[in-house]
């Protein structure tokens, strides 16, 4: 029942976003946006400065998760649909799981776009070591949206909702980001230090785990009011 | 803890009146001079606001899978009393910083990660404030992932400032110096419990007044 | 593991948000077959109480019963017997009819092919199955709604003003669909404010005023006349 609640999630998320494409394009289009942002404010000469690459990255990914999330959430709130799935006979958590890869399935898309747009404007050699860089994007992302779909859910009902999303989930996905900079930036270096980018993943991993079981935990008493 | 509250208060304002002449007398740090004796205020700041979080994250907790609105006392007391002592820390810390190095802000491992948990804990009030109804669950839950991601966020920075200088920010400590830092630690933690057990016996008292004001309206 | 029951208790449920009293030691037992009327006027905290019962929202203190269980003890399983119709609606605008129900039909664990047809058949609906309901007006979606909340025949069904935006023929068949429903043993719990339609479709009334409920009594004649007496002007 869990797994198969959480799949029915997920495939209805995905059928009503094949239907406009609404969230994807936006999310593309603002990463895209963000990441020229910054390219003007910190290349200088011709050159941008060392290691900014990994940093416009994971900026793009964060932000534009942030907006992602915002609008997913917002789907569910317009009929309260979140609540009738809330009365499924399944375990709450299952939801939470169904809207987690629903996220994730998002943000690897706008990473596939990001990550060679980023190769090629800032000639960053991101593509060295492709497992690495899975690892790397694989580890940041779910661990950025473990959090950011519980905060999200629990927002739906909340006043001040789109300002609050950015203020709950920067400070606390901070160790993220550094790692997935941190990853990302030794992969950039050269030679390629791949020590610090496996460390970088294993940290991210136990991230991910201790962020993903607390989500799990904490989603029911959250969503009930 | 009623009872005892008045004495203890007694005893803490002796401690801080007590603590510059400690302090005063205390030896110099070798290299730093002066500004060094700013570490009896500012450590035992981070010592104060880590207790407020310890207690805020554990009655977090509780408030979120038991519903015990006495935890949900607890946790606020916890947060604004951490947000205040972070603010002491993060002041102080800067000065120090600014007379012994030359600069306002190094990113110290230590003073990164404070200034993280304080934003984490600001956001926690602003919940409280600008979430409407039910804000006091969106809030534990941000305090309980705030303290877990505690030491995270210490592992990554540390780890991330191997890039920047390293610079010794807390230098070894002679022994007689030891004195004069557990007294104003002792200071610094009991004033921090004493202004939980001020916050949550205010926080009490207007539980207190909600219920009155929801008994009258059953008569009625 | 099955779980079901033939009567819902709410013992002395009291939900409060910090000052403001939402509900006030409700104490009422609903009954397979009975059609329990929630009458009051707006806010009164009639809402409220179908959310409890929807396991929806905690109650602050007391307890609600589902047979002689308490919610906490039959876990997820005890939402298969719970269906709600609230005000909201609860349909994706973005999905056809036939996909709403299919979704939902499969997270109950339905097979969508024996339910989903006629289910639009008997909201009428079955000849605009697959246009999207954001297309719909207020009482078509109502239909849907309905039979989306209903799909899993649950034992304990709770509507919340079901008739907003239905024409007179359109409530009679919700009513008598109702009817039908307490008929084969279920137990329906209905909150709205329009007395005519409650009146002679309730077996049971509750009135409920400022969180408090006001009376609990079988429905009898002058339904409107009891109301003025205990609430105020209707």
């Amino acid at each position: 029942m869990f797994f198969r609640t959480a799949w029915l999630v997920l495939r209805k998320d995905v059928a009503i976003e094949v239907k406009s494409l609404e969230v994807l394009t936006t999310t593309l289009f603002f990463a895209i946006a963000c990441v020229l942002i910054f390219a003007f404010a910190f290349v200088k000469n011709g050159q941008a400065p060392e290691d900014a690459a990994a940093g416009i990255l994971w900026i793009a990914i964060a932000f534009s998760g942030t907006l992602a999330l915002g609008r997913t959430f917002e789907r569910e709130r317009y009929a309260e649909t979140l609540r009738a799935l809330l009365l499924a006979p399944a375990p709450r958590p299952a939801l939470y799981v169904g809207k987690l890869l629903g996220m994730l399935a998002l943000l690897a898309s706008a990473e596939l776009l990001l990550v060679p747009l980023i190769a090629f404007l800032f000639q960053a050699a991101l593509f060295s070591r492709p497992l690495l860089l899975v690892g790397i994007l694989a580890g940041g992302t779910i661990g950025f949206c473990a959090v950011g779909t519980l905060f999200a859910a629990m927002l739906v009902r909340a006043r001040s909702r789109d300002v609050l999303l950015p203020i709950l989930l920067y400070p606390i996905t901070i160790p993220v980001i550094i790692g997935g900079v941190r990853g990302t930036a030794a992969l950039l270096a050269s030679p390629v230090d791949e020590p610090s980018a496996i460390m970088w993943i294993g940290i991210l991993a136990a991230f991910d785990v201790v962020f993903v079981t607390l989500s799990l935990w904490t989603f029911e008493p959250l969503m009930t009011e | 803890m009623r009872k005892a509250f008045g004495p203890l208060l007694l005893v803490v304002a002796i401690m801080f009146v007590v603590a510059p002449f400690l302090i005063a007398n205390a030896p110099y740090e070798s290299t730093m001079g002066l500004i060094q004796k700013i570490f009896y205020y500012h450590v035992p700041s981070w010592f104060a606001m880590y207790l407020a979080i310890a207690v805020c994250g554990v009655a977090s907790a509780v408030y979120l899978f038991k519903g015990t609105p006495i935890a949900d006392a607890y946790a606020t007391a916890g947060a604004e009393v951490a947000v205040v002592f972070g603010l002491c820390g993060l002041v102080t810390g800067p000065l120090w910083g600014r007379v012994a190095w030359g600069v306002w802000w190094q990113w110290d491992v230590r003073l990164t990660t404070a200034l993280l948990l304080e934003l984490i804990f600001i956001a926690y009030l602003m919940v409280r404030k600008f979430g409407g109804p039910g804000a006091e669950k969106l809030a534990a839950a941000t305090a309980l992932f705030g303290t877990a991601t505690a030491p995270f966020v210490y592992k990554s920075v540390d780890i991330w400032r191997t890039v920047h200088p390293n610079t010794n920010v807390i230098p070894t400590l002679k022994p007689s110096m030891g004195g004069p830092f557990a007294f104003s630690s002792l200071a610094f933690l009991l004033l921090c419990t004493l202004l939980l057990t001020a916050r949550v016996h205010l926080a009490k008292r207007q539980m207190t007044v909600d219920e009155m004001y929801l008994a009258y309206e059953d008569q009625s | 593991m099955s779980v079901d029951f033939t009567s819902v208790q709410l013992v002395d449920v009291s939900r409060h948000f910090g000052r403001r009293r939402a509900l006030s030691r409700v104490s009422l037992t609903a009954s397979s077959g009975d059609i329990l009327g929630l009458l009051g006027p707006n806010g009164a905290g009639k809402s409220t109480l179908i959310t409890i019962l929807a396991t929806l929202a905690t109650p602050s203190t007391g307890e609600v019963r589902y047979g002689d269980q308490p919610a906490a003890r039959l876990g997820p399983a005890l939402r298969i017997r719970i269906g709600l119709l609230a005000h909201e609606l609860h349909l994706y605008p973005e999905l056809s009819a036939r996909q709403n129900l299919a979704f939902f039909a499969q997270l109950y664990g339905l097979d969508p092919r024996s339910t989903v047809g006629p289910a639009l058949e008997s909201a009428g609906l079955a000849d605009r199955a697959d246009e999207a309901v954001s297309g719909f007006s207020r009482g078509m979606r109502q239909r849907l709604a309905l039979e989306r909340a209903l799909l899993h025949r649950p034992r304990l069904v709770l509507f919340d003003e079901p008739f907003t935006g239905l024409d007179d023929r359109a409530s009679g068949l919700v009513a008598d669909r109702l009817r039908a429903l307490a008929a084969g043993g279920a137990i329906v719990v209905l909150a709205t404010h329009d007395l005519d339609l409650a009146d002679g479709l309730v077996t049971r009334v509750a009135l409920v005023r400022n969180g408090k409920l006001v009376s609990d009594e079988p429905a009898s004649s002058g339904l409107r006349a009891r109301y003025r007496a205990l609430i105020g002007a209707a």
